[in-house]
């Protein structure tokens, strides 16, 4: 141990509008695992990225093995041995795991054509070293996730490693995969390879982490030794305890009027036995690590996905609820985490997204009533201060705030009571973030419902009346009014069942 | 921002200009080498030549808005008119429910392109070759592979080729291209559905999460492209005074044609229903001058391809420009 392979510092780096990483160090040593952890936005895959050649850093050095270097792409740092396995894999279905492994460097006959038996013995060899039984002519496709991460390592290890960082690698296995990919973690180790591990999961970081860098709001915290720290004072480092965040003020009217229950629904794993209640003039957030089901839930309860079983209940009446337009006329509104995708049409001008969701009622007999369309887009303009040079706009010339906004519109033409806010201010800079918070209040004062889901812990705290935590597809806490509080919620977020 | 407005306006407006511009220099060309091209007989010639090709134009350019296609739309319309021509001759039903029967079964095939593309999810392509190749199959069997004439009612022809209004060689079918035409745009501009068609052109998933049924609506959309091809095999039918069971194959690559020189964007979510109109007349102008410059139907296609090229190359080129200018000034 103690030899330095990796050393950052002074690392910053800025996107439009955000500081995504301000002045962070960080040291990898030797033949060590070292985990790297933060809440969601905290800036960890930005960094491994900066390492890797992803994106370029603003301003600080990297020193790899006492080298000052820069990468310019993935591939210099891959030839100097640096690689990443991203949470998402990069592995093309269609192809074998052999062929996976070796793109871009296929072995050859005759330098024409391909060399697939050498091929599928070297992948062989590789995987030989890896202890790991993979059939090198199988298709990536029909491997389990955790064969196709197998297949990643192998392929890093296919280049002459000296660190391998891997984001979130357990985020979707088993416990006994898990167990299987740490025996493969710690025997890269013992050759001497470097590990960096980004994990949500804080317990399991004792099983093989020797070190543990925290990260929070973009900027490096503090490292520790695994052995000298217990999983409570990683969360409050990883939370922080000097961010002041201004509370939702308490609900004055105790008799609040139900308008949404869920009963026990269920929607694949990231949406099991979910039972909630919702009431009109509250704002009710849903918090949460990332994939911890809350979009599918509220994806569910919209009739987006189909669900499997369970209830939804609006003013006391069980309503069938298979499909957004059954949603809708039940008087349930979903602004999606992606409004690009989801949410509002680009192509198509303001007028006619505000107007998309309540043309029947503004037409006759098909014919769309333009008079009145454009006037309602004006009031809709003014009451929500929408930025636009007029409601024949393309909605993709507007900025994310003002298309956030825009959806908004399209809901209250529609007259939704209950109105889902998918991580409502994300790609949405500061100015904006506060204005939908004001909307969001005003829209609860006028009596609707409001469910907010949201990654970011301040924002949860600023908004909500009563917030829910999910953990993998469950509920695992309620927190209402003054005890809504950081350390309590990420605690609840962190909350796995164990042993299943 | 309300630079960048006028520049979207005046890209898409300068478009329009150049097709339109297009057709005029290519009818004064053809005129100048042979003034007998821009007689009042031979525009007329044109237009009457204009109306399959600019009906089923019409028909393709609704699922092309939604980003979907329909490659049955030639074979639709001949099984349409082979069906009315077989329930007229053979089954001896009255003249005018056949042509309703031709219509609706032209209705009916579009429909099934819709319902196999929402509900069953085959891409649209492959459910209309389904059709096309269905369609073909049908037609050939229902007619025994023999043209089915209209020769039993004197005034079938008149539907098409008879004058409108007593104008000699202003034909039927000239009025029945331009007043599809104008149904069409008022469809495209002012209802529901128009709106509808090009929203889930632009964006299927937001459509949805909308609480628009999209499946119903893209239905709808087929089944009128559908009905479209159906008064395409009326007129067709008419012109020729019978149904050819063997035609029809190779029209809906005319059809799609006409719709992206006129500037609809097989990407959906934006439409033209003048400009598919345009597109359809610089085809039937092309062709008809190069027939008159005795050039042959063969070399005529390769030259229509190759403006295809142009006219979409063209569009590509206005496309990424806004797109730059788009990211600039957002």
């Amino acid at each position: 141990m103690s030899k330095e392979v990796v050393r950052m510092e002074g690392i910053t780096k800025e996107f439009p509008g955000v500081k995504a990483l301000s002045d962070v160090k960080f040291s990898l040593d030797a033949g060590e695992v070292h985990a790297l952890v933060g809440e969601n936005g905290a800036g960890k895959s930005t960094l491994m990225k900066v390492l890797t050649g992803v994106y370029a850093k603003d301003s600080g050095k990297i020193f790899l093995e006492g080298r000052e270097v820069n990468f310019q792409n993935v591939k210099e740092a891959q030839n100097a041995g640096v690689i990443m396995i991203h949470q998402e894999l990069n592995l093309m279905n269609h192809l074998s795991v052999a062929e996976n492994i070796f793109i871009g460097r296929e072995f050859k006959k005759d330098k024409i054509f391909l060399d697939k038996k050498t091929q599928n013995e070297e992948a062989e060899k590789l995987f030989e070293k890896l202890h790991v039984k993979i059939n090198p002519r199988e298709k990536v496709g029909n491997l389990t996730v955790a064969q196709q991460q197998m297949v990643e390592i192998a392929k890093a290890l296919s280049f002459d490693i000296k660190v391998l960082i891997m984001d979130e690698p357990t985020a979707s296995l088993t416990d006994n995969e898990i167990e299987d990919l740490f025996e493969v973690i710690k025997m890269l180790r013992e050759e001497g390879k470097s590990i960096i591990h980004i994990s949500h999961r804080l317990e399991e970081l004792k099983l093989i982490a020797d070190r543990i860098t925290v990260m929070r709001d973009s900027k490096y915290i503090d490292t520790v030794d695994t052995k000298d720290v217990t999983v409570d004072e990683l969360i409050r480092m990883m939370v922080g305890r000097e961010i002041f965040v201004e509370k939702q003020k308490p609900l004055e009217k105790q008799d609040l009027e139900l308008t949404l229950e869920v009963e026990h629904l269920n929607a694949g794993p990231l949406v099991q036995d979910i039972s909630f209640k919702a009431y009109a003039g509250e704002i009710l957030g849903f918090a949460g690590l990332v994939g911890a089901g809350r979009t599918e839930t509220a994806r569910a309860v919209f009739g987006a996905d189909p669900h499997s079983s369970g209830k939804i209940i609006i003013h006391g009446k069980e309503q069938k609820i298979n499909s957004p337009s059954d949603a809708v006329k039940a008087g349930i509104a979903y602004l999606s985490e992606d409004r690009k995708r989801y949410g509002v049409a680009t192509g198509l001008d303001v007028e006619t997204n505000i107007s998309m969701a309540n043309l029947r009622k503004m037409s006759k007999v098909g014919f769309i009533k333009f008079k009145e369309c454009a006037a309602n887009a004006d009031k809709q303009l003014d009451d929500l201060a929408i930025k636009t040079p007029s409601v024949k706009q393309l909605v993709k010339f507007l900025s994310g705030g003002n298309q956030q906004k825009v959806v908004l519109a399209k809901w209250l033409t529609k007259d939704a009571e209950i109105i889902i806010f998918d991580e409502p201010t994300r790609g949405i800079d500061v100015g904006a973030k506060s204005e939908i918070y004001k909307l969001m209040n005003a829209l609860a004062e006028q009596g609707k419902t409001i469910i907010v889901i949201s990654s970011e812990l301040p924002e949860i705290i600023r908004c909500c009346h009563r917030v829910l935590v999910m953990c993998e597809g469950r509920l695992t806490g309620e927190v209402t009014g003054a005890d809504i509080d950081q350390d309590i919620i990420m605690k609840f977020a962190t909350q796995r069942s164990k042993g299943e | 921002m309300e630079k960048l407005k006028n520049l979207t306006k005046q890209s898409e407006f300068k478009r329009k200009i150049v097709i339109v511009l297009a057709l005029v220099v290519l009818l004064l060309a053809f005129g100048i080498i042979n003034p007998a091209y821009l007689s009042y007989n031979n525009i007329m010639t044109i237009l009457l030549a204009t109306s399959t090709n600019g009906l089923l134009a019409f028909a393709v350019s609704w699922p092309i808005m939604t980003a979907g296609i329909d490659i049955s739309v030639g074979t639709v319309m001949t099984f349409s008119c082979v069906l009315s021509g077989v329930a007229f001759n053979a089954a001896g039903l009255p003249i005018g429910l056949c042509i309703i029967l031709g219509i609706l079964v032209g209705s009916f095939c579009g429909f099934l392109n819709g319902f196999m593309s929402a509900k069953l999810g085959l891409p649209p392509m492959i459910a209309s070759l389904a059709m096309q190749m269905i369609t073909k199959g049908l037609s050939l069997v229902i007619s025994g592979c023999k043209p089915v004439y209209f020769t039993g009612c004197p005034w079938y022809q008149k539907i098409a080729t008879g004058n409108f209004l007593g104008i000699n060689g202003f034909y039927n079918a000239i009025i029945i291209l331009l007043g599809m035409c104008v149904v069409s745009y008022i469809i495209f501009s002012k209802t529901i559905f128009g709106r509808y068609t090009l929203a889930i052109g632009s964006n299927a998933e937001a459509t949805r999460l909308s609480g628009i049924n999209t499946d119903n609506w893209q239905i709808g959309v087929y089944t009128l492209c559908g009905t479209y091809a159906g008064i395409a095999g009326l007129v067709l039918s008419s012109r020729l005074n019978s149904a050819q069971p063997a035609l029809g194959p190779g029209y809906e690559m005319d059809a799609i044609a006409a719709a992206v020189i006129g500037g609809n964007s097989l990407m959906g979510g934006e439409g033209t229903i003048v400009g598919t109109l345009i597109g359809a007349l610089i085809i039937s102008s092309l062709q008809n001058g190069l027939r008159i410059l005795q050039i042959s139907t063969e070399t005529q296609y390769a030259i229509i391809g190759v403006v295809l090229i142009l006219t979409v190359a063209f569009d590509q080129r206005r496309k990424k420009r806004k797109k730059v200018a788009g990211k600039s000034n957002a």
